[in-house]
C-alpha cells in the first residue's frame, strides 16, 4: 500500500551567509537580482545582453566596477550555460547564468536539459518582455516557462518587482539542494524597472518539497544482511556519491568489505584510478571486467547512480543473478529501471556512513581475481596496442595517456561527446574527485570548450584539460572570443581525426560502411586560435606529442593543441545498443 | 495489464501546475481519460483527480516523477476498488418528450433529476459511474437529446485515515507562494500521507 509515512523530514542544513542588513532606500527590481546574487555568495555570472534583461546589466555595472561580482561575457548563450555547469561541477557552487528574452531564452535550453540529466545545480535569469504585453506575441517575448518547463528542476515567471528576492531565494535552495539540477527564473522588464524595499532572506523550507530523505535504518539493516550475506559483491559508483561528496565513505565501506568498485561515466574521478579495489569504467565503451561481472555479481551495490541504458544494454539479461541494492537520493529513479531488492531512499554519504558499521569484514580474494583475470583480456585485445602504439597513425587513447601522465592525473578533465569522450574517460588516470567534467545524459556536442571555461573559473587553481573532438569543437567554437577576452587559461586538445568518429563507427559496425554524413572538412584550428590570439601547435607525428603537450602545459594562459589522430579508429570494448552487456566485444 | 486507474495529486496553488503534471504523462505517451481539479477544503491546496489507461508498474513509477516537482504534496494511484468515485452528467432534452409518459419513468428508474425546464428544452442530472451515464444517454436518444455533457471524476479513498488533518497541519505551515519570505520554523514536520 501506499502509506508510507513521510513526516518528519529534515531540511538541510543552511550553508548560506548570514542575510545581508536590509537596504535602506527602496531599490529597482534590477538591483535587487544583483543583490540577491551576491546575498547567496555568487561571485561569477555567465551571460548575454539583451532588450529585455538591459535593467539588469544596467544594475550589474556598479557591482563589477566596484568588484563584488564578475560578469563573464559569452559569445553564446549555449556557451553561458555550459560553462556554468564547468563551474558549478569544478567548484561545488551553483552556476549562474543572464540572458534576455526571446533568442536568448531558447539558446539555453540545450545547457538546461544537459544540467537537468546530469544533476548540475545552475540558476539561469531570463529578461522576459513587460507583463502587460506577455501572451501577446510581442517582440522578443518567448514563453520560456512553458519551454523549460520538462527540462528544469523548478522555473518562476516574476512580474512583480517584490516577489524578485523570494523568487531568487528558492531558486538556489532549490537547485542546490536533493538530487540538483537547473532552475530558471522569468523577470518581466517591468518588475526589473519596477521598485521594491530590499531585504533577502535565504530559503531553507518549500512544504511541498523534501529533498532530504530520512535515512530508514530498517532499508540500511536490510542491505547490510544482504551485503554480509554475499560472497561477490559489487558496487556501482554513481555522480551521487560526487554529489553527497562521499567518495571517503565509499571507498572506507569498499575497504572494510574488501568490495570492488566500478563507475559509471559521471561517477569517475571519485575513486582515484590506482585505488585497489578500484576495477574500472561501466557501460558501453567501458572496460571489459566490470561489465561482464555485472552478470557475476551476487549482489550489486548501486550508489547515486539511475541505470542508464548505457549502463545496462539490454535491462531484461542485467544482473539478472544478483540482489540489487539501490541507494539514491531521488526517490523516482528507484526500481525505474532496475527493481531494487532493498531500496535506500537517502543521501548517498549518510547511507554509507550508517552501512560502514554494519557490514563485517569478508574475503573477496577471488572474486578481485576475477578482475584481473578479466582484465588481461582487454590488455592483450585493447589497451595495449591503444596506449602503446609503435607504429602508424597517432591513436587518441595514447594522447590521453600522455596528457594523464604530464599532468599526473590531477588535471581537471573536461571532454566533449563521442569516441574522444570515450577515450579520454577510459584511459585518463583521476587521482582527485571531481575532475571528471563532461556531459553524460544528454551527450551535448560542443559541451567542453565553454565548460571547460567555467571549470576554469570555478577552480583557478587547478589545470584545466579540455579534450575535445574536431566535430564538437566546431559547435562552440566562438567561446575562444571568450577565452581571450576574460584570459581563462584553459588547454584545448583537439583530438582530430576529420570525421564525427562516434557515428562513423555504428556506420562502420552497424550501417554497411556507409558513411552518410560524418566525414569533415576542417579549417585550420590552429589558425582559428591564432585569430583568437591564443598561441596553438598542430602535430601529427609520435615523436613530437610528448614535447608538444609539454609546450602546452608549460605556456601560461590558454593554448590550442590540434593532434592529428588516426582516421578510422575505433572504440573497444564496445556493447552493441540494447544487446547485454555479456555481449561486450573487444574487437 | 493495461486498466483504468484513478490517480490523486495534491498540489499548491500554482500557475501551471497542470502543465507540469501533464507533461509526465504525455512523456510516458499515457493519454489521460479524464482530469478534474479544484481546491480542497484547505484554501492554497489543490486536488487533481487524474484517470488513466496504463499498467500500474507504469502508474506506480509516473506518480514518483510527478511527486518529485517541487510544489507537487503528494500522489497516489488508486485501482478502482481503493476508491469511491462519481461522476456527473447533463442531458439537455426536447420539451416535446416530456409529453411521452415514459420519460418520467426513465428519469425516475435511473435517479436522475431534472435540473430546469424552459419552453423548448428541460435538462437531467444524474451522478453515477461512466457506464450508468452512459447507458442513460442511449435511453434518452430517441426523445430528442439536444446535447450532452460529463464531468470528470472526483473520488475518496476508502483506506485514508486522517487526511483531513494532515491537510489542516499543512495549512498552518507557510504556503508556497510568494510573498511573504520561505523560511518556516517547522521545517521537519513536512509532508502528508492518506
Amino acid at each position: 500500500m501506499q502509506q508510507k509515512d513521510v513526516l518528519p523530514m529534515k531540511t538541510e542544513k543552511s550553508d548560506k551567509r548570514p542575510a545581508p542588513a536590509p537596504v535602506a532606500e527602496p531599490i529597482t527590481g534590477a538591483e535587487a537580482v544583483i543583490r540577491s546574487l551576491i546575498a547567496e555568495g555568487v561571485d561569477t555570472i555567465f551571460g548575454y545582453p539583451g532588450g529585455a534583461i538591459m535593467p539588469i546589466y544596467d544594475a550589474l555595472y556598479d557591482f563589477q566596477v566596484s568588484g563584488q561580482v564578475n560578469h563573464i561575457l559569452v559569445r553564446h548563450e549555449q556557451g553561458a550555460t555550459h560553462a556554468a555547469q564547468g563551474y558549478a561541477r569544478s567548484s561545488g557552487r551553483t552556476g549562474v547564468v543572464f540572458a534576455t528574452s526571446g533568442p536568448g531564452a531558447t539558446n539555453l535550453v540545450t545547457g538546461l536539459a544537459d544540467a537537468y540529466m546530469d544533476s548540475t545545480p545552475m540558476v539561469a535569469i531570463t529578461g522576459q518582455v513587460a507583463a502587460a504585453l506577455l501572451g501577446t506575441d510581442a517582440f522578443q517575448e518567448t514563453d520560456v516557462i512553458g519551454i523549460t518547463m520538462p527540462i528544469t528542476k523548478w522555473n518562476i515567471q516574476v512580474t512583480r518587482p517584490e516577489d524578485i528576492p523570494g523568487a531568487i531565494a528558492k531558486a538556489f535552495y532549490i537547485a542546490k539542494s536533493g538530487r540538483p539540477g537547473p532552475v530558471l527564473v522569468d523577470i518581466t522588464k517591468n518588475a526589473q524597472f519596477g521598485k521594491l524595499d530590499f531585504a533577502y532572506e535565504a530559503c531553507e523550507y518549500i512544504r511541498s518539497y523534501h529533498p532530504k530523505p530520512v535515512l530508514d535504518l530498517e532499508q540500511i539493516d536490510a542491505a547490510a544482511a544482504l551485503i554480509n550475506a554475499s560472497k561477490r559483491p559489487y558496487i556501482l559508483c554513481g555522480h551521487g556519491v560526487l554529489i553527497s561528496d562521499a567518495q571517503n565513505e565509499l571507498i572506507a565501506f569498499a575497504e572494510k568489505a574488501g568490495i570492488p568498485i566500478a563507475s559509471t561515466l559521471l561517477g569517475l574521478s571519485a575513486v582515484p584510478v590506482d585505488h585497489p579495489l578500484y576495477v574500472g569504467y561501466l557501460g558501453m565503451h567501458g572496460n571489459y571486467s566490470p561489465n561482464i561481472n555485472t552478470n557475476e555479481c551476487d549482489v550489486l551495490i548501486a550508489v547515486g547512480m539511475r541505470f542508464d541504458d548505457r549502463i545496462t544494454g539490454d535491462v531484461s539479461t542485467y544482473a539478472r543473478q544478483a540482489k540489487v541494492i539501490h541507494i539514491e537520493i531521488d526517490e523516482a529513479e528507484i526500481h525505474k529501471i532496475i527493481k531494487a531488492d532493498v531500496g535506500v531512499h537517502a543521501d548517498a554519504k549518510e547511507a554509507l556512513q550508517a552501512l560502514i558499521g554494519k557490514i563485517e569484514p569478508k574475503e573477496t580474494k577471488e572474486w578481485l581475481a576475477s578482475f584481473k583475470e578479466l582484465d588481461k583480456q582487454e590488455d592483450e585485445k585493447v589497451r595495449n596496442k591503444e596506449l602503446y602504439p609503435t607504429e602508424g597513425e597517432l591513436k587518441m587513447a595514447e594522447v590521453v595517456r600522455l596528457i594523464s601522465e604530464k599532468t599526473g592525473g590531477e588535471a581537471i578533465l573536461v571532454t566533449d561527446v563521442g569516441q574522444h569522450q570515450m577515450v579520454a574517460s577510459r584511459y585518463y588516470g583521476f587521482k582527485s574527485p571531481n575532475t571528471n567534467i563532461t556531459s553524460g545524459g544528454m551527450g551535448t556536442m560542443g559541451f567542453a570548450l565553454p565548460a571547460a571555461m567555467g571549470a576554469k573559473v570555478g577552480k583557478e587553481e587547478r589545470e584545466v584539460v579540455a579534450i575535445i573532438g574536431d566535430g564538437c569543437f566546431q559547435m562552440t567554437l566562438q567561446e575562444l572570443g571568450t577565452i581571450y577576452q576574460s584570459k581563462i587559461g584553459v588547454k584545448i586538445v583537439i583530438l582530430n581525426n576529420n570525421f564525427l568518429g562516434m557515428v562513423r563507427q555504428w556506420q562502420q559496425l552497424f550501417f554497411d560502411r556507409r558513411y552518410s554524413s560524418t566525414e569533415m572538412t576542417n579549417p585550420d584550428f590552429v589558425q582559428i586560435a591564432k585569430g583568437f590570439y591564443i598561441p596553438g601547435k598542430k602535430v601529427s607525428e609520435r615523436a613530437e606529442i610528448g614535447a608538444a603537450i609539454d609546450e602546452m602545459l608549460s605556456t601560461p594562459g590558454a593554448y590550442l593543441l590540434e593532434v592529428v589522430v588516426e582516421k578510422e579508429d575505433n572504440v573497444f570494448p564496445m556493447v552493441p545498443a540494447g544487446a547485454p552487456i555479456s555481449t561486450i566485444r573487444l574487437d | 495489464m493495461q486498466k483504468e486507474y484513478t490517480i490523486t495529486v495534491y498540489t499548491e496553488d500554482r500557475i501551471g501546475i497542470t502543465n507540469r503534471i501533464t507533461i509526465i504523462f504525455t512523456r510516458r505517451r499515457i493519454n489521460i481519460t479524464s482530469l478534474t481539479t479544484s481546491e480542497t477544503e484547505i484554501p492554497g491546496v489543490y486536488k487533481f483527480v487524474i484517470t488513466v489507461l496504463a499498467t500500474r508498474e507504469l502508474l506506480d513509477k509516473v506518480v514518483l516523477q510527478i511527486e518529485r516537482l517541487i510544489e507537487i504534496h503528494r500522489a497516489f494511484v488508486h485501482e478502482e476498488d481503493e476508491v469511491v468515485y462519481q461522476e456527473l452528467a447533463l442531458y439537455k432534452v426536447s420539451t416535446k418528450s416530456l409529453q411521452n409518459g415514459n420519460i418520467e419513468r426513465l428519469i425516475r428508474d435511473n435517479h436522475a433529476r431534472i435540473l430546469t425546464i424552459a419552453e423548448d428544452y428541460f435538462v437531467i442530472e444524474k451522478t453515477g459511474h461512466q457506464q450508468e451515464l452512459l447507458d442513460l444517454l442511449k435511453k434518452l436518444e430517441p426523445y430528442g437529446l439536444i446535447e450532452y455533457t460529463k464531468s470528470g471524476r472526483v473520488a475518496i479513498v476508502k483506506w485514508s485515515r486522517r487526511f483531513h488533518e494532515h491537510l489542516k497541519n499543512l495549512s498552518q505551515k507557510q504556503a508556497d507562494n510568494l510573498p511573504p519570505g520561505t523560511t518556516h520554523p517547522e521545517s521537519n514536520k513536512a509532508g502528508i500521507s492518506l
